[in-house]
């Protein structure tokens, strides 16, 4: 039996709006990255399922070669992300988000 | 090689001025090497003047009409209709020009050395200026003689107008106790606004002559039918134009050669250094005048019998007999000179009024040489007088008081004292006077033979028999009281017994200033033998140059009876200067003519009133014409005008400030400012700085876009 495609919308759904309010509830600079992290897998889930439902039987790989792509840029993101969560630390000893206000004076 | 030579004639005003540019550009600090660059400046312009001079004698015959001397042009300015050409010219009066002028001019260089104290401690503070400014007066004078033209003449007579300026006030920072007396920085005024005067009139002049002959080249203009049209032209009823053009240049001879009526700068330029009295106002300026008179003598003698040498020849002959009278009275021994001068000066101008032109031309030559001994001499004098009021002074531990060393009744017995000083003086008075065998007597007795001559077998160029007798009776005058007043001096200033402590330590000079004296008192000896009437080099020279003028000169032959007069009249001045103040030698500074002579004395001190009737005539009125434009000016008219414009200007940027500008203007541009500024303090609460809230902002967003999606369907 195949599983149907709502099943995996719902998933996807339900993991995207744990990441967005990981994202915007967390304090720690960490915790937002994670969810951000959530949010993007979210997304490949949702890329498959369609691919598998929509695209699978013309025989191309699009969806797959998509969500690697954002697995991909997913790992660059977390990298940059990590490194200036670092950066932030060193300088103010604090990676409380509450905290790196400087762009408001 | 002569053409060579010639044609480097321009160099001879250059290489004064190279000098004064390198002193006054780099060398000023440096006193010695400024001595040095003026010497050399100088000095080559002597060789060059020199070797011209020779060359000029050699072909005397080549550089006489219709030619009119060796022409150099240099530049050549188109103006209008017609071209002005620039250039210099070598004939034999610029030859014997450039004989006198700069080797005069190096004497007096070589002099100033010592007399601007080099290497004592009384060094004059603007030593290199000094040599700097006598620089720039040789480019002047020698640049005066070798033009060929009125443009470049009127340029280097102005050169030598602005470095008497500056010279007489040299010490410009000087002043007197007496408020009377003149200062240095007046005087300079006074000299320059005085030849001023004749300045314009001569202005006046040439640019007359332009206008009728359309050329200013000497050669052109004083060609045949130039001369024959400005003669037979009238410029208004009875005066040709001849006449009005030489009368009005004369007006420049008579400002720079100090005749009367604008002599009264020449005494008052003694208030500059010595030298500068010797090298300005005795030798080359002054005789600027009678050279420029002496180079246009065409023009004098284009009209046959013309009133322009009538006036010429008063005029010199008033103001020599004038001019020596008032030297008869007068204390200061360089103003008893400076009128001395202008009484000769008067001498060389009669004599080119009644035509002989020769002679002025050897008087002119022959009195530089020893009117700047006799200069020199008497600086040489105060010069020592003052060091000996120093030196009496530290010995006496004495208060300072005014003392002035140019009064000869401060003086005497100087002759012990100062041996080469005191005879070479003697011999530059015996050379003034008249004596023989000095060089005054050949030429002061040219000038009177010619007038002799012209009176008793009628002058050349139409001049009247009267006249020259006329002449000839003021100059032996003249003469009479020249040798009166140069005894005078003598006695007073070497001979007898010293009169005050500074006389009695009185030193004699340093030998740069010493033997120039010498050596001009050699030429003051010898240079009238050329000048003999039987061997007569200077009418060699001068006689043909002048036939341009189509009449043979007068060329005075001796004669016994004016020789004899001459000779007797100055014998008895000398005879009366030693009865008055040598056989007696005065003890109290009390001049004995002044009981004997009473208010003529008084007249003759006082110069005839000259001054003061100036001050009153002349002086007096523009200063109120002065005063009278400055209150028309400055309180009734100009200025209350300029001041309303500018109040009503001010009332008026008032009110527009108030009605439109602060309201409207104003207004606009700070509302725009403070809309914004409400506009962006209320935008500014949503920027928290917090990038959750942002994010927050766009997710909602985007579910509410969403949602309108789906609800719209």
């Amino acid at each position: 039996m195949q599983v149907p495609l709502s099943w995996y919308l719902i998933v996807a759904a339900a993991l995207f709006c744990i990441g967005l309010y990981g994202a915007l509830s967390r304090r720690n600079a960490i915790g937002i990255l994670m969810g951000v992290e959530l949010m993007l897998n979210a997304v490949n889930i949702n890329l498959l399922a369609f691919w598998r439902h929509v695209e699978a039987a013309e025989g191309t790989l699009s969806g797959q070669v998509f969500a690697i792509i954002v697995i991909t840029v997913a790992a660059a993101e977390a990298a940059v992300g990590l490194a200036l969560v670092i950066a932030v630390y060193r300088n103010r000893r604090t990676v409380d988000v509450e905290d790196v206000d400087l762009m408001k004076l | 090689m002569t053409e060579f030579f010639f044609n480097l004639t321009w160099l001879i005003p250059l290489t004064p001025l190279a000098a004064f540019a390198i002193i006054v550009l780099w060398t000023n600090r440096n006193r010695l090497l400024s001595t040095w660059v003026a010497w050399i400046g100088i000095g080559l312009a002597w060789i060059l003047g020199w070797i011209v001079f020779f060359l000029s004698w050699k072909n005397f015959p080549e550089l006489t009409p219709p030619e009119f001397g060796h022409p150099v042009s240099l530049y050549a300015i188109p103006t209008g209709s017609t071209v002005l050409k620039l250039g210099f010219q070598v004939d034999t009066l610029t030859g014997l020009m450039l004989f006198m002028v700069p080797f005069v001019c190096l004497m007096i260089f070589i002099y100033s050395k010592g007399y601007m104290n080099y290497g004592t401690a009384e060094v004059d503070s603007r030593y290199s200026r000094f040599f700097a400014y006598i620089s720039l007066f040789a480019c002047g004078m020698l640049g005066l003689v070798v033009s060929d033209n009125f443009v470049t003449l009127l340029v280097f007579w102005e050169i030598m107008g602005l470095c008497s300026y500056l010279l007489i006030g040299f010490w410009f920072d000087k002043s007197y106790a007496d408020p009377k007396r003149i200062t240095p920085k007046q005087a300079g005024l006074k000299a320059f606004l005085t030849t001023r005067i004749g300045d314009v009139i001569m202005l006046a002049g040439i640019l007359l002559l332009y206008s009728q002959t359309g050329t200013l080249t000497f050669r052109e203009v004083f060609s045949e039918e130039t001369l024959h049209t400005l003669a037979t032209t009238y410029a208004f009823a009875g005066v040709p134009w001849a006449t009005l053009v030489a009368i009005l240049i004369f007006g420049g001879a008579v400002g720079k050669s100090a005749q009367f009526p604008l002599h009264v700068w020449l005494p008052d330029a003694m208030e500059g250094p010595t030298p500068v009295s010797a090298l300005i106002h005795a030798a080359t300026m002054v005789s600027a005048g009678v050279y420029l008179v002496a180079r246009t003598f065409p023009l004098f003698t284009a009209v046959h019998g013309g009133t322009q040498l009538a006036v010429v020849a008063f005029i010199g002959a008033f103001t020599a007999l004038f001019a020596s009278t008032i030297a008869v009275a007068q204390n200061d021994i360089k103003r008893v000179l400076a009128y001395s001068t202008i009484s000769q000066l008067g001498y060389m101008i009669a004599a080119l009024g009644i035509g002989a032109y020769v002679a002025a031309v050897f008087h002119l030559i022959a009195h530089a040489f020893f009117k700047a001994l006799l200069f020199l001499g008497s600086g040489s004098v105060i010069h020592g007088v003052e060091h000996g009021h120093h030196h009496s002074h530290q010995e006496h531990e004495g208060q300072e008081t005014e003392f002035d060393a140019n009064d000869m009744m401060n003086m005497g017995g100087l002759l012990r004292r100062m041996p080469r000083t005191g005879w070479t003086f003697v011999i530059g008075a015996l050379a003034l006077t008249g004596i023989f065998p000095w060089a005054g007597f050949w030429s002061k007795d040219e000038i009177l033979a010619d007038a002799w001559k012209s009176f008793t077998q009628g002058g050349e160029f139409g001049v009247s028999q009267g006249w020259s007798f006329f002449v000839w009776l003021l100059l032996t005058l003249a003469a009479f009281l020249t040798a009166f007043y140069t005894g005078r001096q003598i006695f007073l200033t070497f001979a007898g017994k010293p009169r005050t402590e500074a006389a009695r330590h009185a030193p004699e000079s340093v030998g740069s200033m010493t033997w120039p004296l010498i050596i001009l008192a050699v030429f003051a000896t010898f240079l009238g033998l050329f000048g003999m009437p039987w061997a007569n080099r200077f009418f060699q020279l001068l006689g043909q140059e002048a036939t341009i003028m189509g009449e043979h000169l007068s060329h005075g032959e001796f004669n016994p009876l004016v020789a004899g007069i001459s000779t007797l009249v100055a014998l008895a001045g000398w005879l009366i200067a030693w009865f008055v103040y040598g056989r007696k030698p005065l003890v109290e500074p009390v001049d004995p003519l002044a009981k004997t002579l009473g208010p003529v004395y008084t007249l003759l001190k006082n110069k005839y009133y000259v001054d003061e009737i100036y001050k009153a005539v002349v002086i007096q009125p523009v200063i109120r014409l002065a005063e009278a434009c400055y209150a028309f000016d400055d309180k009734f008219v100009i200025d209350p005008i300029v001041d309303g414009v500018g109040r009503f200007g001010r009332w008026l940027s008032e009110w527009l400030k108030k009605a439109i500008d602060n309201p409207i203007v104003d207004g606009a541009v700070n509302g725009v400012g403070q809309v914004t500024a409400a506009f962006g303090e209320f935008m500014r609460a949503t920027q928290t700085g917090n990038v959750q809230n942002y994010l927050l902002v766009a997710a909602v967003t985007v579910l509410l876009l969403l949602a309108l999606f789906l609800v719209r369907g």
